[in-house]
């Protein structure tokens, strides 16, 4: 594993980030918010990541990706971050895609993936529930057999775009007590099936979310996304992967939050002086680049890892939670305090990032619940 | 690659029949290296044998040209070597401030005379250095420093006295800050001078330290000669080489602790945590406890990895990149609380300073972690790291 982007990386990386800086500054998000937008993103935008290539970049040629890896789609997610650009990839290209990816059938992936990778089709995974937390495996939703299907009855909270997807993958129980690993089974639903009810819910960064309520849903056999009883590895390996992605949106939301704060701390004067002259501000400063560059390596490794199928993945995925997480907080933190009394205005952008530094924090697991998972994994 | 494997292959077979066995096992740090010089004496007298084997083959200083001694090799070939040493549980040869520190600066600054003086000894390990920087007062403040040299004839006249000298006492010559023009700014009348330990005038007292050792000593200079040829680079041109030296001790200190925080050698937490703590159903019952062992075990890999980004980018062709400037703080910061943990396990069975109740793994534990807190004052302290990035790195003004 060579922790160096290649040439093609590095030319994506500009692209990217000359895109971001013309089509999608933080005022944007600001609109979007400030509008009410009922999409919450740009579907011209999202059609555009598409046609770059962006959006089907890990999906294999066949349904019109452009077959590429994780460390490529974090050099894309990474310059996404610095503005905070909330367009559905977590939720249509990591979590739904990549579900129907390794645990779909054949006829499951031809009907959804190329519309997908269009930039057309959206997906949703709901996962969590008012008592999960941050454990895959607690699910109370149950599936119940019902003739050749399933009858699903459950509530989720907090499902990333859910209010704007076609279809949603839901987790469900059909075996197995509240806390076991097995007995697990994702199935895909129409989000307009009967029974099933999506209200949007308002977070602090203002992406979408929804609660869903699953009352009686029925689904067919052919719903079923990978082994009946089985969900449970196929949903581990998926949040695993997304969490890659989180975690270079993360990085460059961290840096650009950084920089901000540099460039602020070179310019505001106060006592006569730029406050960046200020011992204090420069060591806490310095600190926060520390974090920074060891974010950036974790979430460089994670990435390669995750494309060679390391054997060592899960706990890189850890690691670089764990680490993107503690580094977004404090970049954030320290980027309100020094900013001082316009770091806490709306008018000032350095408050969206401390409120998606928390969201992206408690994502997939915060910093502490992955420490623990590292030492399980160490065997300690 | 083809080449690569070739030359591994050679050292392999170099090493199966040449390396004393009575060496294996050993980890050659600190307390059990071979740091070589006049006053080296050789308990186990393979370890003379062993680096006069390296030393003709050039393998003490691997990547040094062949004319000073040197072995000549690419940096790759440097890594297998590494490698071929670890695997072979074998010892290197030879460590140092000369091969660390004084050799690459003279490679850089010195005139061919001064290579061809002291390179050679140094792969050899005929002469061992040591570093006269600071001063009483002068050691963040280093270009403060106040020992005089003036010129006389074709000497220096040298007084002062200088502070910290790591094993002062056990080293054959030093390589010196002093004040040739003390009227200049403070940076630009310093110049960087090297001389012999035994040349009249130069005393060392050690100083013993809180961890009941006495690396160091205080070294004073009463009018004492030195050619005006052991002036390294230009006069008055010493604090440009004093920094790139610097930058040499940086690298180093923050490789040993990298290499030491990545469990490189000591046993691992986990093997001690064994030792010392209750586990239920395989987990550490002490949930604290194993939270904060999961945090230095993660800082370790995230560090490491740091560190394998600027070697690959250095590979792939780019300049240093940002990363490097903060090996020193972190490394060694990551040491300290390393060591901490790990104080932590043992218990009251840390606290032992020598004798009954404690056995030798407890009582070295102790003075390592003693030790270790003058990892982020040696070298230039933490704080001033802090400076360097902050104004060089982040660019934020004086
Ligand atoms: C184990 C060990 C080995 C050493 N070996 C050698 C050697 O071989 N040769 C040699 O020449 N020296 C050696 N040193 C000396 C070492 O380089 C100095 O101790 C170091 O540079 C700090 O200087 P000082 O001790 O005078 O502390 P000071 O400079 O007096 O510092 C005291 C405190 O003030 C802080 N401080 C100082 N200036 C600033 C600033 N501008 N901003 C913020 N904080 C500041 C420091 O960070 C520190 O916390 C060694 C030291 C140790 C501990």
């Amino acid at each position: 594993m060579q922790l160096v982007l290649t040439e093609e990386q590095e030319l994506l990386a500009k692209t990217a980030g000359d895109w971001v800086r013309e089509h999608s500054p933080v005022t944007r998000v600001r609109q979007l918010r400030d509008t009410n937008d009922p999409t919450g993103f740009s579907r011209p935008l999202w059609k555009q990541m598409a046609e770059l290539g962006w959006v089907g970049i890990v999906f294999p040629e066949q349904y019109g990706g452009a077959g590429m890896g994780y460390a490529d789609l974090a050099v894309v997610l990474e310059a996404l971050g610095r503005t905070l650009a909330p367009e559905p990839f977590l939720s249509t290209v990591l979590l739904g895609g990549q579900a129907l990816l390794v645990g779909g059938s054949d006829a499951q992936k031809k009907a959804w993936l190329p519309g997908l990778c269009e930039g057309g089709k959206l997906l949703a995974l709901a996962q969590q529930e008012p008592k999960s937390r941050h454990d895959l495996f607690r699910v109370a939703t149950r599936a119940r057999p019902d003739g050749t299907g399933f009858r699903l009855e459950g509530e989720k909270i907090q499902v990333l775009d859910a209010q704007v997807a076609d279809a949603l993958l839901v987790v469900a129980r059909s075996s197995g007590g509240e806390r076991d690993a097995a007995g697990l089974t994702l199935f895909l639903v129409p989000r307009d099936a009967a029974g099933l009810r999506v209200t949007p819910q308002t977070r602090i960064d203002h992406r979408n979310a929804a609660l869903v309520r699953l009352d009686g849903v029925r689904v067919g056999a052919d719903a079923v996304v990978g082994a009946i009883g089985q969900g449970g590895a196929l949903l581990q390996q998926v949040v695993d992967c997304a969490t890659v992605g989180l975690c270079a949106e993360m990085l460059g939301a961290t840096s650009q939050v950084f920089d901000d704060t540099l460039h602020y701390l070179k310019t505001r004067i106060q006592f006569g002086v730029p406050i960046g002259s200020f011992q204090a501000l420069k060591h806490r400063a310095a600190r926060v680049f520390m974090e920074i560059e060891l974010a950036r390596s974790a979430v460089m490794a994670v990435a390669r890892a995750a494309d060679a199928g390391d054997a060592d993945f899960e706990k890189l995925v850890s690691l670089a939670k764990a680490r993107c997480s503690d580094a977004f907080v404090l970049a954030a933190n320290e980027a309100v305090q020094m900013f001082g009394g316009v770091g806490m205005t709306d008018e000032y952008d350095v408050g969206f990032y401390l409120k998606r530094a928390r969201v992206a924090e408690m994502t997939f697991g915060d910093a502490a619940w992955h420490r623990e998972r590292y030492a399980r994994l160490g065997g300690y | 690659m083809a080449d690569l494997e070739s030359f591994r292959e050679d050292v392999r077979q170099w090493l199966a029949a040449n390396a004393p066995k009575s060496l294996v096992g050993m980890t050659g740090g600190d307390l059990e290296g071979n740091w070589g010089g006049r006053k080296a004496t050789y308990p186990n007298p393979d370890m003379k044998r062993w680096l006069e084997l390296c030393a003709a083959r050039g393998f003490t200083a691997p990547e040094w040209p062949r004319e000073y001694g040197g072995g000549g090799l690419s940096r790759e070939e440097t890594k297998v070597l590494r490698q071929e040493l670890a695997r072979a549980k074998l010892p290197p040869p030879l460590i140092g401030f000369g091969l660390t520190m004084i050799g690459p600066t003279l490679l850089m600054f010195g005139d061919e005379e001064q290579k061809k003086e002291h390179l050679p000894k140094i792969c050899r390990g005929e002469i061992r250095w040591c570093q006269g920087y600071s001063e009483p007062g002068a050691g963040s403040d280093l270009a403060g420093l106040q020992t005089r040299a003036v010129l006389d004839g074709d000497h220096y006249i040298l007084n002062g006295q200088k502070i910290w000298t790591s094993y002062a006492d056990l080293c054959d010559w030093q390589f010196c800050l002093v004040r040739t023009d003390p009227n200049a700014k403070k940076q630009e009348g310093i110049s960087f001078i090297l001389f012999d330990m035994e040349t009249p005038g130069v005393s060392v007292k050690p100083i013993k330290l809180i961890s009941g050792s006495s690396p160091f000593c205080e070294t004073f200079l009463t009018d004492v000669r030195v050619p005006v040829k052991n002036v390294v680079s230009k006069v008055n041109n010493g604090w440009t080489v004093a920094k790139a030296l610097l930058a040499h001790e940086r690298t180093m200190i923050a490789d040993a602790f990298g290499s030491a925080a990545g469990g490189g050698k000591s046993r691992g937490f986990t093997a001690l945590a064994r030792d010392y703590l209750d586990f239920e159903d395989g987990t550490l019952a002490d949930a604290s406890l194993r939270h904060r062992i999961a945090q230095v075990e993660m800082d370790a890999r995230a560090f490491l990895l740091t560190t394998q980004r600027a070697r690959d980018a250095a590979k792939a062709g780019h300049a240093p990149g940002t990363e490097s400037s903060i090996f020193k703080v972190y490394g060694t910061e990551l040491n300290q609380r390393r060591l901490e943990v790990m104080l932590s396990i043992a218990g009251p069975q840390a606290l032992g300073w020598e004798g009954a109740g404690f056995d030798e793994r407890e009582l070295d534990l102790t003075r390592q972690w003693l030790r270790s807190r003058a990892n982020t004052i040696e070298g230039g302290t933490s704080e001033v790291q802090l400076n360097i990035i902050a104004k060089r790195v982040l660019g934020l003004p004086d």
